[in-house]
């Protein structure tokens, strides 16, 4: 055979320092080494510093009593817990609010986006200035702004705006309705919803198959809606409908039982959710304008409603696109809620700055926050970028 | 703020990145070879610490940054001010970005021990208090069960809130902002029911930001000791004795009758102890590595401890605060100095 692949040539004996693997080993061995002479120099340099200055190091503060109260939480809390506690109480309060973002602007920015490309000019013109004006102006505007707004427009608690009879009041201490008090059911009751779901899910499969054999559609997703709120339904009526209620009730300084949604709350969620949107509509309304005009022209040809060109042609394909800008959008939703700290919602970053107020501790508690924003900011990631796999165009 | 939470962490990286900061003797000289002192203030407490329109620095704790530059470089006014929030003083002090904390920081065993710092003395001893608007009615913090309270966070303040309530089984919302501005106007604006701070610092917040502060009143429990005074970081004990005996020589001064007006005739005084005091006996300023007219510089230029006080929170300023525990020790106070000698 003639033919001699490029790698089987036969090698040209050269000093070492000419050939080109070794020395590209050898670079490679010098940077690393330079690399880990610059992380100990830091290291130490930082240990030693800190020791000369007698700054109590390490981690053992996280099991002393934090001695400081927090706002809004949701597990158990008090002064006496654990600084660790603490910082759980405000990484699941950020936690909390950045889902809570995430699905509120997935929904309302798509509804946005699709709206800008509405054939109604009105319509179109309103979404388009809602982009304009919510995405070129600084979220921590919108937040004080939306924060003032909610404490000083609304009344104080003896003065609260009552609705629906009395059971939802609403006061600058937040809105306060009532739910129902705990009771063994209601475990029971959330592993129903999870049946149900899953049965929702077993519909909807059921549901595509039949219609793709003989071509009858089957309302999936109302049933579906029904088998899951079904379910729970049912275990709470056969467990004897307990309907004891907690009602919000004026005493004192505020309102006590029920529940409530404080301001800062609020303010915070709304400032992320209107802020993001903007830019999900952006990136939605780019996904569809991607698409060769021809695929709606289709779709309409053989006889789909507008929503049903949207929802089963449109959406799926612009998906491929909108899929990766929109996985920054999420990051930027988690990041972005640090700001809570502005108008006083306790999240990860409220937590971690009195923690290293109180114990003078900056660096172990500023590595436990980046870790913290670092592994959800990652999961965010590796979910989306699965997803995008699963929608990704499938070449055969 | 998010800014304010990166500057925190910008700080850390600093004493990561700065090598051998502490060395006894090296946080005086770096004064003087910046021929400046930095001053870490805070960002706004009428009668404390406060920039006016000029961005002229006036306060109790800002003269004591004053008359330590005198005693330093013989004039009050080479000091660089550096606001800092509650959070991010320790930091600043921590990795050099200042060379003293002079914003009413409360002394306590944690932060002269293990946050790595001194404090030098007390120049205002206060207490932490209630503030609530009239109208609630409220007479005596123990009626405040189930208050929402407004409070700036990372301070001796928050524990002292916590602990109060536990230790008289009640419960409170609290409502925590970083920038004490925001706090104040969240109280204003009836977010909360009772606002919570140091009560020289609910007086300052009377007299200056109320909207009408005949409407609000300061209840009569002072539920914590807080000793407020200068910081310096441990490693150079030399400026800190500089720190606390600027501090001692105004109270040392207003007790011997030495003030702003008559130190010029003071300097022909017979009296030993004033002799000693303003240098015209030798040897006070040697012993502190500094000018013999060190506590001359002082008071000509800052002031004795009581005109001091007067001057920006006593009864010559808007906030009208009684001298009560910071009198001097000979007319039933407790500000007393350690004697010159």
């Amino acid at each position: 055979m003639a033919v001699e692949t490029l790698g089987a040539a036969p090698r040209v004996r050269v000093a070492p320092w000419n050939d080109p693997v070794v020395r590209g080993w050898a670079f490679q061995i010098v940077v690393v080494g330079l690399v880990g002479l610059l992380v100990w120099f830091l290291v130490s340099n930082t240990i030693d510093n800190l020791t000369n200055q007698k700054i109590a190091t390490g981690f053992s503060y996280l099991n002393r009593e934090a001695g400081f109260e927090i706002g809004d939480s949701m597990i158990a809390y008090s002064p006496a817990s654990t600084y660790s506690r603490a910082i759980l109480v405000g990484g699941l309060n950020t936690l909390k609010v950045a889902i809570l973002g995430i699905i509120l602007a997935t929904t309302f920015g798509t509804l946005l986006g699709v709206g800008r490309l509405s054939p109604n000019w009105l319509l179109a013109k309103i979404c388009e200035w809602y982009v304009e004006i919510f995405r070129n102006v600084p979220l921590l505007l919108w937040l004080f702004l939306i924060y003032k707004v909610i404490s000083e427009a609304f009344p104080g608690p003896k003065q609260a705006i009552s609705m629906f009879f009395g059971s939802l009041f609403l006061s600058n201490r937040g809105l306060y309705f009532p739910v129902p008090v705990a009771d063994p059911s209601h475990k029971w009751m959330g592993v129903g919803l999870l049946v149900g779901i899953a049965g929702a899910v077993a519909l909807h499969r059921w549901a595509k198959k039949r219609q793709e054999a003989t071509g009858q559609p089957f309302p999936s997703i109302w049933a579906g809606f029904g088998v899951a709120l079904g379910v729970p339904f049912v275990i709470w009526l056969l467990s004897g409908a307990p309907h004891h209620m907690s009602w919000p009730a004026l005493k004192g300084f505020n309102f006590e039982g029920g529940i409530v949604i404080q301001p800062e709350f609020t303010a915070l969620l709304l400032g992320l959710v209107l802020y993001t949107s903007a830019f999900v509509a952006e990136i939605v309304r780019s996904g569809i304008l991607a698409l060769h005009k021809g695929q709606s022209e289709a779709a309409m040809a053989i006889g789909l409603s507008r929503g049903q060109v949207m929802r089963l042609v449109l959406l799926p394909q612009a998906m491929r696109v909108i899929v990766p800008p929109m996985t920054s959008q999420y990051l930027n939703i988690t990041k972005d809620s640090s700001l809570a700290i502005a108008i006083g919602y306790p999240d990860l970053v409220a937590s971690i700055n009195v923690t290293i107020n109180q114990t003078g501790q900056a660096i172990e508690n500023i590595l436990i926050v980046m870790a913290a924003y670092l592994s959800v900011s990652l999961s965010i990631s590796a979910f989306m970028n699965w997803y995008n796999k699963r929608i990704a165009l499938r070449e055969r | 703020m998010v800014n304010k939470f990166m500057a925190a962490g910008i700080v850390a990286a600093t004493v990561v990145g700065a090598a051998g900061a502490a060395h006894a003797g090296k946080d005086l000289d770096a004064v003087k070879a910046r021929g400046a002192l930095l001053c870490g203030v805070g960002t706004g407490t009428a009668g404390f610490f406060l920039a006016d329109s000029q961005g002229k620095w006036t306060g109790l704790d800002v003269d004591i940054c004053r008359a330590v530059s005198a005693a330093i470089f013989g004039e009050a006014d080479k000091v660089k001010y550096v606001p800092v929030t509650a959070q991010q003083r320790f930091t600043a002090l921590q990795s050099g970005e200042v060379d003293l904390l002079s914003n009413n920081t409360t002394w306590t065993l944690t932060r002269d021990t293990a946050l790595g710092f001194d404090f030098t003395g007390v120049t205002y001893y206060d207490g932490q208090g209630f503030m609530v608007n009239k109208k609630l009615g409220v007479k005596s913090a123990k009626e405040l069960n189930g208050a929402t309270i407004c409070v700036a966070p990372g301070t001796t303040t928050e524990l002292n809130l916590a602990d109060y309530f536990r230790s008289n089984k009640m419960t409170f919302k609290p409502v925590v902002i970083e920038k004490v501005d925001e706090v104040r106007a969240a109280f204003f604006s009836g977010r909360c029911d009772v606002y919570t701070t140091d009560a020289s610092g609910l007086y300052a917040t009377r007299a200056a930001n109320a909207p009408k502060p005949d409407d609000y009143v300061i209840l009569p429990e002072i539920i914590s000791k807080e000793p407020l005074g200068p910081v310096v970081r441990h490693g150079d004990n030399q400026f800190g004795d500089i720190v606390r005996w600027a501090q001692f020589a105004m109270i040392e001064a207003e007790e011997n009758g030495i003030n702003q007006k008559n130190v010029d005739e003071m300097l022909k005084s017979e009296n030993p102890v004033i002799k000693r005091i303003l240098g015209v006996t030798p040897g006070m300023g040697k012993a502190l590595g500094v000018d013999e007219k060190w506590v001359y510089n002082i008071v000509k230029q800052v002031g004795n401890y009581g005109e001091s006080f007067d001057r920006n929170v006593g009864m010559g300023s808007p906030l009208k605060i009684a001298r009560g525990l910071n009198e001097l020790w000979t007319k039933g106070g407790l500000q007393y100095a350690i004697p010159i000698r």
